[in-house]
């Protein structure tokens, strides 16, 4: 039984990752794609890095949350991924537009509230998308998108064009209805739909394992629903590479959906508000040291890559983010006629003649 | 031209449009085999096979979701919530997602889908499946809301409605599924927006939706005969919003009475009193009186439930006691 008033806010036990899997290290994955997994994984860093420094500026407005630390998670999963397939992400989203290729200085732009922005202004940190890219969107009302990325799967399915739909959610989505209701209906309909859990072991400020009967709550609940599941360590891209890759298989061979449990962690808090402190001292250090952008440095450095190789990777993103950063303040706000802009698909905003 | 039941009506406007265009699919609880608990969708199953008229589970939010998503992606899904009271179940799909999508993305996403409900009361079915919820979408910025009255708008707004690129919420008529008239052979494709005259008269404007304009209808057939000239004014839809129709009525007529099936707050009716007085107000021969279901939840007994719709005889004798003061 559980009786949180004994608890002492934020006292539970820590959660450690476990080592990474050195055999990973040998799995048939080119040099190539490895060598853009680590960029795509230190552009996703450095960008958060200075979306953090514009906070602290105050030239990123509302709220924001970051996925520092979870960057092998968007990385591997958009490299096995095909051009046209779907991404469906949430309000911790940033990474995953990044991965799927969209160019900085409209990701800045947005988030500074620019004209010039992603989406003109009017999306904001929690709904970055770009359908050109296939990343259609990340949903900021908990568990939505796994229904709606179904529909993308499903309308893949009908149109006959093997295109794959990948719905990221956290922990804390496993625990709403519209979880449950997707895993049911894609396995209804085998829709080719990757559903993939980003665990980092905590829903906003409560630990997942406080408020969730099962270990491992999406991969758990898994078989209820007649969906295959694997547990892997998210802070691995080459891992996540590998499951996704298996898992859009699957699904481009008509074999339905897949669940896939990435365990990883989030660095910092919830949101700009969340100092996180509620994170035991030895958990947080541990995971620190599980870090993914180090662990694979040093992989690659142990597969034969030069040091100097990814050092100029890290220069080049740096450069690249520090010109974004530039042209984006630099960018106008929007104007009144933005605001009226595009409710309707005529263009404009009128409900009356 | 032949007889056409409002019920059937809906299934000839999607076979219509399916027949058309290949993207539009139909989905739904029962819509498939059952052909809908309302008889509906009957015969589309056996036209156009499961791939395009899919039953589907208990699952209001995996059934909008599917739409949504597809509609994202290059169909035309219709999708049934059966009971538009269910649309709660669902309404964060609606109201957050689907409405929101164009706007958020600046146009480079949208939804053009169909979500349909059978809506309002006089079934005595209770306060959970009777409700006339078509405010609750109209409050929302990026739903277009249809909601006909005739066989023949269900056959025309049903296409405009698969055919227009934004998302709209078409409300069917519980009460009005037997309903019955001559509709014209071939394909019908109306107009969003548009409000119908059904009745033109000199005394006063009558705007009615759905299930009430057979009643405002009836209810201007027993004023002519007492000697008040009323125009019936169909909305037909609510976004987009007829104006122009309402208030060359009103400046004409200088009264307008609304009928709404609604309990009574925030009411589609009282946006419309709410632009007439700022637009037509030194036309106005009187107040504006509406005329609403009372603010309560709907009973299922057919005593109080027809106490609480607005009937035939509650708006003729409204009309008729406000002129006369």
């Amino acid at each position: 039984m559980v009786t949180p008033t004994a608890l002492e806010y934020g006292a539970h036990d820590p959660v450690l990752p476990q080592p990474f899997d050195d055999r990973i290290a040998a799995a048939p994955i080119e040099i190539a794609t490895r060598l853009e997994l680590y960029r795509t994984q230190q552009e996703i860093r450095q960008l958060e890095k200075r979306l953090y420094d514009l906070f602290l500026q105050n030239l990123v407005k509302g709220t924001s949350h970051l996925a520092i630390g979870m960057e092998a998670t968007a990385a591997g999963a958009a490299a096995a991924l095909r051009p046209d397939d779907y991404t469906f992400a949430t309000y911790r989203g940033h990474g995953h537009v990044i991965a799927r290729g969209v160019p900085f200085e409209p990701i800045i732009a947005e988030m500074l509230g620019r004209r010039t922005g992603l989406l003109g202004g009017r999306g904001g940190s929690m709904h970055l998308a770009s359908a050109q890219h296939g990343m259609m969107g990340s949903y900021a009302v908990i568990g939505a998108h796994l229904c709606i990325a179904n529909g993308a799967a499903w309308s893949a399915q009908l149109r006959g064009t093997s295109q794959v739909a990948v719905a990221f959610f956290g922990d804390g989505a496993t625990n709403i209805g519209a979880f449950h209701e997707a895993l049911n209906y894609a396995a209804v309909y085998r829709l080719p739909v990757v559903f993939f859990c980003e665990n980092n072991l905590y829903m906003e400020y409560t630990p997942i394992s406080q408020v969730t009967a099962v270990e491992h709550p999406a991969a758990d609940r898994a078989s209820a629903h007649g969906v295959p599941a694997e547990i892997v360590d998210g802070n691995d891209a080459d891992a996540v590479y590998l499951s996704v890759s298996a898992a859009c298989g699957r699904a481009r061979a008509g074999e339905g959906p897949s669940i896939i449990e990435a365990k990883t962690y989030r660095q910092g808090g919830h949101s700009r508000a969340d100092p996180g402190k509620y994170r035991p001292e030895a958990e947080l250090a541990a995971w620190l040291a599980h870090d993914p952008i180090a662990m694979y440095h040093q992989r690659l450095l142990g597969l034969g890559v030069g040091e100097a190789t990814l050092s100029d990777i890290q220069t080049s993103v740096a450069r690249a983010v520090d010109s974004a950063t530039e042209a984006a303040i630099a960018a106008p706000p929007p104007d009144a006629a933005d605001l009226l802009r595009n409710v309707w698909s005529d263009g404009g905003w009128s409900w009356r003649n | 031209m032949a007889q056409l039941t409002y019920r059937d009506a809906v299934a000839r406007g999607i076979a219509q449009e399916m027949r058309r265009d290949e993207r539009v699919v139909l989905l739904g609880e029962d819509v498939a085999g059952a052909g809908g608990v309302f008889k509906t969708t009957s015969g589309l199953l056996a036209e156009f096979g499961p791939r395009r008229v899919v039953d589907t589970p208990i699952s209001e939010q995996a059934i909008i979701g599917a739409a949504m998503g597809a509609a994202m992606t290059g169909m035309r899904p219709i999708a049934e919530i059966m009971f538009s009271d269910f649309l709660a179940v669902c309404w964060d799909m609606v109201a957050n997602e689907i409405a929101k999508t164009r706007y958020m993305t600046d146009g480079a996403a949208s939804c053009p889908l169909v979500i349909r409900c059978a809506n309002g009361g006089g079934v005595r079915f209770g306060a959970q499946h009777s409700q006339s919820v078509e405010n609750w979408c109209m409050a929302v910025p990026g739903l277009k809301v249809v909601a006909p009255s005739s066989p023949g708008d269900v056959v025309g707004l049903m296409a405009a409605s698969i055919r227009d690129n934004d998302p709209v919420v078409f409300f069917e008529h519980k009460s009005l599924f037997a309903s019955k008239a001559e509709v014209p052979d071939g394909d019908i494709v109306d107009v969003l927006g548009q409000a119908r005259t059904l009745r033109e008269g000199r005394t006063c404007t009558i705007v009615a939706l759905a299930l009430m304009v057979p009643r405002a209808l009836a209810a201007a057939e027993w004023l002519a005969a007492r000697g008040i000239d009323c125009t019936v004014i169909d909305l037909r839809c609510l976004v987009p919003l007829d104006t122009d129709s309402i208030l060359r009525s009103v400046t004409s007529t200088g009264r307008l009475f609304t009928v709404e099936e609604n309990p009574r707050l925030c009411g589609w009716g009282a946006e419309i009193a709410s632009i007439v007085a700022e637009e037509a107000f030194w036309n106005l021969d009187g107040p504006i009186i509406r005329i609403t279901t009372p603010h309560v939840p709907l009973p299922a007994s057919d005593a109080i439930e027809d106490i609480a719709l607005p009937s035939i005889e509650r708006i003729a004798i409204t009309i008729e006691r406000t002129l006369q003061r």
